[in-house]
């Protein structure tokens, strides 16, 4: 199990130096530090000495080092839009979409499961014709659409939710201010969360269903009918278990996603998070802080695919002990 | 001595959306206590839906649509959900084909014994855990007490397939139906398997139905035999008299078709043709396209099963 997890590790530094020679060069492609810096007012001969002094001229290697070693040190350069280190913005801003995040992959497991695994176990009932279906109409209703009807319904017509922001916050330490511990906090993540959750839920729900009804088949699950064991036990123990491993694994990409493309919710919520950070940057052309985004988000796919690996490795016997699938 | 199984004119169907198949025309047969038989014929003849129907545990579309199973004195084939769970695993076991495939990869062994002795007697998981003990080292699996806390694809097939066997010993059934228990193994460790399964049959005194397509394996192991044909049982009798004296040309066919009478040089026998579709069974027997002896008759009467000697017949060559 430690070397597993030792060689996983390993293989999330590389695609982090990856995403970063990526990053880096886009940024070395089309921005221009010096025109950030100085404008349009200086002339040609002064912008080249200044060129040379940051060393904008060393080869492209050279130049990806320092930046590396800068990013090490949490430095990925400054915003020139918000006049702040990179990283502070992104910082800032994360708090937000983490919140929203959070809260809709609760409501995804919370529903998901319990569903997913009822029209596995019913696939003939009414009620699970009737969740597939939904869940269809779920998929297909883009995101923005269920936002901005959530808002003309309870927002505009009925008056009782929030239609923008994040309301009241707390601090919490450093960057973080939460929503989550005021009502009216709370009152502003129901709809946002509600309209992330539309995409996810029915996705899981097939997922989980579609995974489940192939355990059941199994010759193991028919083995548990003939050993006389009650219903409950077959289907929560014998079949669920099984059906886990490959719902945490697409699971975990998904919240991925999540994190990523919360940039829709977040422009219909007017919710100040790295969704909606990344859409002004790209406005406002902020190199720095769409690369920065770019690397910060990267990282957080590579951190969650690499403790999804880990519990993978956890629920399942097989990597546990050999350390390879 | 009274009869521990009586399967009477069992019929299973399977209901797709084509139509409704007969798997199971109206199979006879029974079981002393203790007695071991063989269900034989070729693949699609109806031996698994016909072991698996005694516990009702056919799969989906098939049911089972008249006839009676009767264990120890009452027809099981009317209990319902939880009556037949009671049955199931604790008072007749199964043994499946394959066991790389029979236990559940995320459990422990422990888990997956224990289980079923929780699911049936009033005990304590130790008591539990002592008797799955017990049980393995009937099977000779050594150092049980450690092998318990491991999952199954720590142990080979022949391992597994001793456990499923230690499993379907836990409740000291009355009956142990074992699916082809050694096809999907190796040769030298099926007859190892096959000697373990007879070996604790006779000491604990449980009837085996051993179901496979292994004329070799059945002779060594059963008392009696059935052959089955398209849903049928053409041929039933004493193991010996079928074997040395095969009365049905198909029960003569597949004799002759074993390796073991085949004289050296010569090319192996095979049947004719092949076991026909469920849903295009020939009239008259079912395998008189097959049948080298076949007569007008047999296209259009179906012959019945009628005492032939010591044993039973369904063939117009004994009317």
């Amino acid at each position: 199990m430690f070397a597993f997890i030792v060689r996983r590790f390993l293989q999330a530094v590389f695609v982090m130096l990856v995403i970063s020679l990526i990053g880096f060069s886009i940024q070395h492609q089309i921005g221009d530090p010096v025109r950030d810096l100085v404008g349009i007012s200086v002339s040609k001969k002064e912008r080249e000495a200044l060129r040379e002094k940051l060393g904008l001229n060393d080869p492209f290697f050279i130049q990806y080092g320092r930046f590396l070693k800068k990013a090490l040190h949490g430095d990925l350069g400054r915003s020139f839009f918000y006049k702040k280190p990179a990283v502070d913005v992104i910082l800032s801003k994360a708090p937000a979409t983490l919140e929203l995040v959070f809260v809709t992959s609760i409501l995804v497991i919370v529903f998901s499961i319990p569903l997913g695994i009822y029209c596995a176990i019913f696939p003939k009932k009414f009620l699970s014709r009737l969740i597939m279906g939904a869940s269809v109409v779920g998929v297909s209703i883009p995101v923005f659409l269920t936002a901005i009807m959530l808002i003309y319904i309870f927002s505009v017509k009925l008056g009782v939710m929030p239609s923008f922001g994040r309301g009241e916050l707390v601090h919490i330490g450093g960057y973080w201010y939460s929503g989550l511990f005021t009502w009216d906090g709370l009152k502003h993540l129901v709809m946002p969360s509600i309209a992330l959750t539309s995409i996810m839920l029915p996705l899981f729900v097939r997922l989980i269903r579609a995974e489940m009804m192939e355990v059941l088949e199994s010759e193991y699950i028919r083995f548990a009918w003939a050993k006389g064991l009650k219903p409950k036990r077959i289907w929560f123990v014998h079949a669920f278990k099984n059906t886990l491993l490959p719902v945490i694994t697409v699971g975990g990409v998904q919240l991925g996603t999540l994190i990523a493309f919360t940039i829709l919710t977040e422009s219909v919520f007017q919710w100040q998070g790295l969704g909606f950070l990344f859409v002004e940057a790209v406005e406002r052309a902020d190199t720095t802080l769409l690369v920065s985004y770019l690397i910060f988000v990267g990282f957080v796919f590579v951190l969650i695919n690499t403790l999804v690996d880990i519990i993978y490795g956890l629920v399942n016997p097989m990597v546990r002990i050999t350390g390879k699938k | 001595m009274d009869k521990l199984l009586e399967v009477k004119d069992l019929v299973v169907k399977f209901a797709l959306r084509t139509g409704t198949l007969t798997a199971l025309n109206g199979i006879n047969f029974s079981l002393l206590p203790g007695e071991r038989m063989g269900l034989v014929g070729e693949s699609g003849a109806g031996k698994s839906v016909a072991g698996f129907s005694i516990i009702n545990l056919i799969s989906k579309p098939g049911f089972i649509a008249g006839g009676e199973v009767i264990f120890e004195g009452e027809d099981i084939s009317k209990y319902n959900f939880e009556q037949m769970r009671s049955i199931r695993g604790n008072k007749i076991s199964m043994i499946f084909q394959d066991p790389m495939m029979t236990l559940n990869p995320v459990l422990t062994i422990g888990t997956q014994m224990t289980e079923t002795l929780l699911a049936h007697k009033q005990m304590s998981k130790e008591e539990a855990t002592e008797i799955a003990i017990e049980c393995l080292k009937k099977v000779y699996i050594p150092s049980p007490e450690t092998r318990l806390k491991q999952y199954p694809h720590e142990f080979s097939g022949g391992m597994r397939q001793r456990i499923v066997i230690a499993i379907s010993l836990l409740t000291t059934p009355k009956l142990i139906i074992a699916d082809e228990p050694t096809t999907a193994l190796d040769v030298t460790i099926q007859a190892e398997i096959m000697d373990l399964l007879l070996e604790l049959c006779i000491k604990e005194k449980m009837g085996l139905i051993l179901i496979t397509h292994d004329l070799g394996v059945v002779s060594q192991t059963t008392q009696k035999i059935a052959v089955m044909y398209a849903g049928r049982i053409v041929e039933k009798g004493k193991t010996l008299d079928i074997i040395t004296n095969p009365k049905h040309p198909y029960t003569q066919g597949l004799i002759k078709a074993l390796p073991q009478t085949h004289k050296k040089g010569e090319k192996l026998y095979q049947i004719p043709g092949i076991m026909p579709n469920l849903n295009q069974i020939p009239s008259g027997c079912p395998f008189h396209p097959r049948c080298t002896f076949k007569k007008d008759i047999c296209s259009q009467i179906e012959p019945s099963l009628k005492s032939v000697d010591k044993g039973e017949v369904a063939c117009h060559l004994y009317a």
